[in-house]
């Protein structure tokens, strides 16, 4: 099948005579495509369901056999498991909102105003790009331990927010520029504060766009590893627990990990899928 | 128009120039002084300790050898995937999402979901198994196959992180009119022409900023090797976590921090330069 459709473009017809052979060979491409990135998801999501049995069955087959919820509530009554979770999400919470909360004014005095040192404070937004970020989490563990910060949550999403900071910073920028400014001065014309005119007029426009920052944000220190597994001991986030058990814990378990890992990623992907291309647009320039 | 200087836009970009100085720009510096610190005083000895590890040279080798081999083959693969993507007219959202689906998928999760492949009963092992070429379970991912572990990683890199490249390409392609390559055709030029001499110079831009993030994170790759390999395989940041948690040696992880560093603002350097656009060949 992939033989036949590969040999059609070799024979040279003009694109207009053979449009369903093309098209054939366009969706056999595809085809192999999305199985690539979905197989693997659905592989790890067998191991999760399939238990100890399951992972040790020789030879495996690839339809679902005697899959159970078991598993999967076994790896999450396991001591830690369920502690990391809930530290995962509040790591994740946190860094939402820091992120936008000093991400956004500083994305909306980039669009509006034209001030001295803008430059050089895009240029201090940029910097943070050349850097492998999650690196700096080894010399903060000393004034961590020094200020409490350290083994809590609140400490890994401050690191995950100098992630998500920059990136929060470049599209709130764009999403303002793209809100017509006569609109907040029509606000002022009616009396509305600086203030209020922001928040009656131009926030309910930005709220779509901020909402998938916020997103990006979450998925960024839900994702995150290295700085996670450094700074935390007793109270790890998802992916430092899974990291420090890799090495002990047997395949179902990791495998379970993984699949729980996975999961909000694919929803969130799906949610913010229309904001994707704008945003990653924006964001890399 | 931009509004006239006024204190405002200052106390809007305070918060964030705070944190950036407090969480990016001081442990900046305090890792390299920490590089270079020993007791009280200055010192090369972190360096040496760093230098004279066993798994040192592997794991500067094997972080050069991922980078070379996956970034380029990303970069590939992401516009075979755009190409594909832009000729859809039906069903181009669902193809779409589901390939940037991976752009959400943690490196610890896309090791795991590989182990799963690949691991010795896995579904690799029994594909094989069931075409006869093997006799029974096999290693894939030990020291003793050293370049079948580097093919898995290479593999699950590939899936995971090409996302990224083809959402900025594509995100890039948007931006390229589409008169250009109608001109062109008119002008009777192949499809292949019309992709090198105009769709990929007016892209330099986007493949500019994706080389440069995807190279960056690169060189900081680490839980896909650990999820794969465990230490079998020794990368630059899986060094300096064992440094740092395992041997509680914040010096020796400092240099191995300040080695990343260099190297990713020399490859930043690189791509700047290589790739560099003049203004007036933008679209």
């Amino acid at each position: 099948m992939t033989a036949q459709a590969a040999e059609i473009p070799q024979t040279r017809h003009r694109s207009m005579s053979l449009p369903s052979a093309r098209r054939l060979l366009l969706w056999t491409g595809l085809a192999v495509l999305l199985a690539w990135v979905l197989v693997p998801i659905y592989l790890v999501a067998l191991g999760a369901f399939g238990g100890r049995l399951g992972v040790f069955r020789w030879p495996k087959s690839i339809w679902p056999t005697d899959l159970s919820l078991a598993a999967m509530t076994q790896f999450l009554a396991i001591e830690g498991v369920f502690n990391a979770l809930v530290n995962s999400l509040i790591a994740a919470g946190l860094t939402v909102v820091f992120s936008i909360l000093l991400g956004a004014p500083a994305g909306y005095a980039l669009a509006r105003y034209d001030f001295r040192g803008q430059n050089a404070f895009r240029l201090l937004v940029l910097l943070t790009r050349a850097f492998p970020l999650a690196i700096l989490a080894l010399p903060l563990t000393v004034s961590f331990i020094r200020l409490g910060l350290y083994d809590t949550p609140f400490g890994v999403s401050l690191i995950h927010t100098v992630l998500a900071l920059p990136f929060a910073a470049l599209v709130t920028q764009s999403l303002f520029m793209g809100i017509p400014r006569e609109y907040e001065e029509a606000a002022w014309v009616f009396g509305c504060t600086r203030f209020q005119a922001f928040i009656r007029v131009v926030l309910p426009l930005a709220l779509p766009g901020l909402a998938a920052t916020a997103i990006f944000a979450f998925v960024i220190s839900w994702n995150e590893v290295f700085a996670a597994s450094i700074l935390t001991v007793r109270e790890r986030t998802l992916t430092a627990y899974l990291l420090r058990i890799l090495a002990e814990s047997p395949l179902h378990y990791r495998f379970a990990g993984g699949f729980i890992l996975i999961i909000p990623s694919v929803l969130f992907i799906f949610a913010v899928r229309r904001y994707l291309f704008a945003v990653w647009g924006i964001a890399s320039k | 128009m931009p509004a006239r200087t006024s204190w405002i836009p200052y106390a809007l970009i305070a918060p964030s120039v705070i944190f950036l100085g407090a969480l990016f720009l001081v442990p900046l510096v305090q890792t390299i002084w920490l590089s270079f610190s020993v007791g009280d005083g200055f010192s090369m000895e972190n360096y040496q300790r760093m230098a004279g590890d066993l798994n040192f040279s592997l794991a500067v080798r094997n972080t050069f050898l991922l980078t070379l081999v996956v970034v380029p083959l990303q970069v590939v693969l992401a516009l075979a995937m755009a190409t594909m993507v832009t000729k859809l007219d039906k069903g181009r959202d669902l193809v779409l999402w589901v390939l940037t689906i991976p752009l959400g998928i943690s490196d610890l999760a896309a090791g795991l979901a590989w182990l799963a492949l690949l691991q010795n009963t896995g579904y690799l092992n029994s594909a094989l198994y069931a075409l006869g070429l093997i006799q029974g379970p096999m290693g894939w991912l030990s020291q003793e196959t050293p370049w079948a572990l580097f093919f898995a990683i290479v593999l699950a890199e590939l899936w995971r992180a090409t996302a990224i490249v083809l959402v900025i390409l594509i995100a890039g392609l948007q931006l390229i009119p589409k008169e250009f390559s109608e001109a062109a055709e008119i002008f009777g030029a192949k499809p292949w022409t019309r992709f090198t001499k105009i769709t990929l110079p007016l892209l330099k831009p986007s493949l500019q900023s994706a080389l440069i993030l995807r190279t960056v994170l690169a060189f900081e790759v680490f839980a896909v090797v650990y999820a794969l390999g465990g230490r079998n395989f020794p990368v630059l940041a899986g060094e300096a976590y064992v440094w740092q948690n395992d041997n509680q040696n914040y010096g020796a992880a400092a240099a191995y921090a300040v080695l990343i560093m260099a190297i990713s603002l020399a490859a930043t350097a690189v791509y700047l330069r290589i790739l560099r656009t003049r203004p007036e060949q933008l679209p």
